[in-house]
């Protein structure tokens, strides 16, 4: 053993200097944004409970739905619900044993990031326009 | 005397003895949920910015009901089962038990705020002052 090339053989990654793959930054997004849709639910459940409560606690949680903090966790839960859920089937193409590959993980990892932000702004023109 | 094998035994279970159901019910969920997500998010585009009486009254009507109901039971099983992956992956010891328990009251806790109101709203109980 004495003889290896220490010299040449790949590292393990440092972390403070390591940049993550675009396939690891989708793949920890989908738990960020799993647990980050926890706002939008909590936010839509409150709403309705305060809707069968009393008009005044229906107020504050309408004006709240519908003031720029209640838009900027909407549509931000929306965003990550249609990312969660492509994540989601993403997995489920993963159990099925398809798309292991570097290249097809990046092309997915794309289609993730490409295809909820169309999904978001697609579902907020249909919003604003009906 | 066991009739069972070791191995048939230990077959399918993985080291926490329930993390195949684990999977499957992710699985499930998972499917359930992408199939509900679009209907759920047409249910409260339609409800946001409506007043009080129509919100009841919209919510009221069996198909908004069903789905947000189904959307929010289904959507928080699946948010304690997978908050346990990351809690177990995070975290240890009195934390990480902690963690879990606070996940799981809060997650039927949402569930129950959730049926209670479409309950209300659906068996017509209010009285709209």
């Amino acid at each position: 053993m004495a003889d290896v090339n220490r010299g040449n053989r790949p590292l393990s990654p440092h972390l403070q200097v390591y940049r993550l793959p675009l396939a690891a930054v989708t793949s920890i997004m989908t738990r960020i944004t799993g647990h980050a849709l926890v706002a939008g639910i909590v936010l839509i459940v409150w709403w309705l409970a305060a809707a069968v409560a009393s008009p005044g606690a229906f107020a504050c949680a309408d004006w709240v739905m519908r003031s720029w903090i209640g838009f900027i966790i909407l549509t931000g839960s929306m965003w990550a619900l249609w990312y969660h859920m492509l994540a989601g089937i993403r997995h489920l193409c993963y159990d099925a044993g398809y798309g292991f590959e570097i290249d097809q993980a990046q092309k997915s990892s794309q289609l993730l990031i490409g295809g909820s932000v169309a999904l978001a702004v697609l579902t907020l023109i249909i919003f604003f326009v009906f | 005397m066991r009739y069972i094998t070791p191995r048939k035994s230990a077959v399918g279970l993985g080291a926490s003895h329930e993390g195949t159901q684990h999977h499957w019910y992710m699985t499930m969920s998972a499917v359930a949920l992408a199939i509900l997500t679009p209907l759920f998010m047409i249910t409260i585009a339609c409800a946001i910015g409506l007043p009080r009486e129509l919100l009841l009254a919209y919510f009221g009507r069996p198909l908004p009901a069903l789905i947000t109901g189904l959307f929010v039971i289904v959507g928080m099983l699946h948010f304690i089962k997978g908050t346990r992956i990351m809690i177990d992956d995070y975290f240890q010891g009195a934390t990480r038990k902690g963690a879990v328990i606070f996940s799981v009251i809060f997650g039927w806790a949402v569930i129950a705020t959730a049926v209670y109101a479409l309950a209300r709203m659906g068996l017509g109980a209010i009285v709209v002052l």
